[in-house]
Parts: structure tokens; C-alpha cells; sequence
């Protein structure tokens, strides 16, 4: 689950240093984790706060990279879905990507990404909305 | 929305993920318990070691589940399948039963033992390949001949079956008495031994 989150909001190639991150400071944080502590919601904030550090890292990057270099991973999906989620705008993707792949609540997403449970709530219909209009592997599927 | 052109399992990209997991924690220092399973004439075994050495050996009659789940409790929870730390002891075991290896040369973190059940241990892997001794002869050779029931216990607990060879203790008219794994595997052992 955390992989497919991390391949909707990052794309491919960002997704697993995101995944391995998350999951590393989760093993760190494991024992202190509280045993009610619902773990997908967490791990899920753990993965956003990792992506964070991702964009803000990305700001400071040169911006014209002319070749990402290959590094073994990540062909396994490319193309039509990525292309269209990548065009949504950033809170749109990740509420549709904590929706409707990660499942959860949209009081939960709130608390994760700021702002009320009902912003997040137009954010995930404006992104599936969009996402309809824009791509179209549904209806070739 | 269809979003299956995101495939909901990836095991090319689990297995890549994984194993960089595995590599992170390791240098970091987080992996508390690597784990792997191999099989053997006496079925499946679970082994999970420390970086201190091998601390579970665990039959399938036990349940490995139940066994990472005791670890879990008992040393740490940072546990990963990560069959490298126990690359030698997995090729020892193969050659154990292929009867071409008569002692084992592991590391061994023997803290689910308390303390007399590991001096019990110890002395336990002072028992060479193919020979036995009985519950009262081991109590006596810790120093508490009285002990028969305690060492009986401190074999059946025994955490590192076979490596530590708790299955060359047996009843003093001859019969084989408890094993942690089954009856079978005990007798399979000594067989082997014997052969």
C-alpha cells in the first residue's frame, strides 16, 4: 500500500527512496509506537513528512537535469496514469492518493496534510474529476 | 476512477525495496533480528540471530509465527528477513544432516535462556556427535544433581534446537523423553547421528 501511495504522489522513480525512508524510520520509531496506534495512517504520515523533505530537497536542486540516471528501478509502470496525476495539482494529488489508494478517512488526510477534513474532501473530488477528464485507461482497460 | 494501472502488488519492486531495507537498517544498526527459514529431513526450521550470533531455532511444530512473535516481545521488534547473517549457520545445518558435519561452529546469543537453562546449554554442547547422556547425568554435571525435572525444562526450552543438541538428553532407561521439535525429529536426529 505505502508503495502504490508513493508511486501516486512522487511517481516512479521518487517512490522508492520515499518507500525506504519511511520504512527505515520506521523500524527507528517501531518500539515507541504506541500498540493502538493505527499503523497505516501513520505510515502514511511518516511517507508525507519523508515526501516533504523530497520537494524541499528537489527546490534546491539544479533545475535542468538532462538525464536522470538510470538506476535499475521503476519501469515497471510509467505512461498514461502518472503523466495525468502528475498534473494535479499538488493537494489534489494527495488527497486523491490517501483517499482512494491508501484508504483513509478524510479527517485523517486533514490531519496529514493540513487544512479541514472538508477541504480534503473537495481536493480528492476536484483530483478524481480532473483525473477523468485526463486520462483515459479506464475506458481502453 | 481506475487507478489499476498502479498494480497493487509489485514483487520485483517489494524484493528490490527489501533487500535496500535490509542493507539501511543493517548499517544504521537497526536490524535487532534477521530471520530466515531452511529445510530439513525434520521440516521447515526458522532461524533468527542477533548481531551477537544465533538466538532461535525454531520447528515448525512450535510455529515460526509464534516464535517471531516471542522474539518480537521478548528482544526487539525490529525484525527482518535477511538470510545473509545467517548464511553460515544455514550451510552448517545442510551439511549437518547431509552427515557430513558433526559439530557446529555459530556465534550464539543465548539470552531467552535464563541463567540456569544456559549453563544447561552449555554443558549440553560438550556432548559430542552420536553420544547421549540422561537428564540425571547432565544434572549432575552442572553441579545440582538434584535437578533432573529442571534440566528436562531447560531442554524442552531450549532455544537453539539441534545447533545445541538438547536431543542427545535422554531418560535414564533409554527412552527418549520430550523434545521441543516432535518425538520423530529427536528420533531422526539420533538416527542420523548414529548412522
Amino acid at each position: 500500500m505505502v508503495l502504490r501511495v508513493c508511486r501516486a504522489v512522487l511517481g516512479p522513480d521518487d517512490a522508492e527512496d520515499a518507500w525506504s525512508e519511511t520504512f527505515l524510520a520506521a523500524l527507528k520509531a517501531y518500539p515507541d509506537l504506541p500498540p493502538d496506534a493505527n499503523v497505516e495512517a501513520w505510515l502514511v504520515t511518516v511517507a508525507h513528512r519523508k515526501a516533504i523533505d523530497g520537494w524541499r530537497a528537489d527546490r534546491r536542486r539544479p533545475v535542468a537535469v538532462a538525464e536522470v540516471p538510470d538506476r535499475g528501478r521503476a519501469t515497471e509502470w510509467h505512461g498514461d496514469l502518472w503523466d495525468a496525476l502528475r498534473e494535479l495539482p499538488h493537494k489534489q494529488r494527495l488527497a486523491v492518493a490517501y483517499h482512494h489508494l491508501a484508504g483513509l478517512p478524510y479527517r485523517e488526510i486533514a490531519a496529514i496534510t493540513g487544512g479541514s477534513a472538508d477541504a480534503a474532501r473537495r481536493a480528492a473530488a476536484d483530483g478524481i474529476k480532473r483525473l477523468r477528464a485526463t486520462y483515459t485507461g479506464e475506458e481502453t482497460a | 476512477m481506475n487507478f489499476d494501472a498502479l498494480p497493487r502488488t509489485d514483487d520485483a519492486a517489494q524484493a528490490r525495496l527489501h533487500a535496500r531495507l535490509v542493507a539501511d537498517a543493517e548499517r544504521e544498526g537497526l536490524l535487532d533480528v534477521a530471520y530466515r527459514t531452511v529445510d530439513t529431513p525434520v521440516g521447515s526450521l526458522l532461524l533468527a540471530a542477533t548481531p551477537l550470533g544465533l538466538v532461535r531455532v525454531a520447528y515448525e511444530t512450535v510455529g515460526h509465527d509464534a516464535a517471531l512473535a516471542q522474539l518480537a516481545d521478548t528482544v526487539s521488534p525490529r525484525i527482518l528477513a535477511a538470510p545473509r547473517r545467517l548464511d553460515a549457520t544455514a550451510r552448517q545445518l545442510d551439511e549437518y544432516f547431509a552427515g557430513r558435519r558433526t559439530a557446529f561452529d555459530v556465534p550464539l546469543d543465548l539470552r531467552l535462556a535464563t541463567d540456569f537453562r544456559r549453563s544447561v546449554l552449555v554443558h549440553l554442547r560438550d556432548i559430542g556427535y552420536g553420544r547421549t547422556e540422561s537428564y540425571a547425568q547432565v544434572a549432575e554435571a552442572v553441579g545440582n544433581p538434584r535437578a533432573v525435572r529442571a534440566v528436562g525444562s531447560a531442554c524442552a526450552t531450549n532455544p537453539v534446537p539441534v545447533v545445541v543438541p538438547c536431543h542427545r538428553v535422554i531418560k535414564s532407561d533409554g527412552s527418549l523423553g520430550r523434545y521441543t521439535g516432535s518425538p520423530q525429529a529427536k528420533q531422526t536426529l539420533l538416527g542420523l547421528e548414529a548412522a
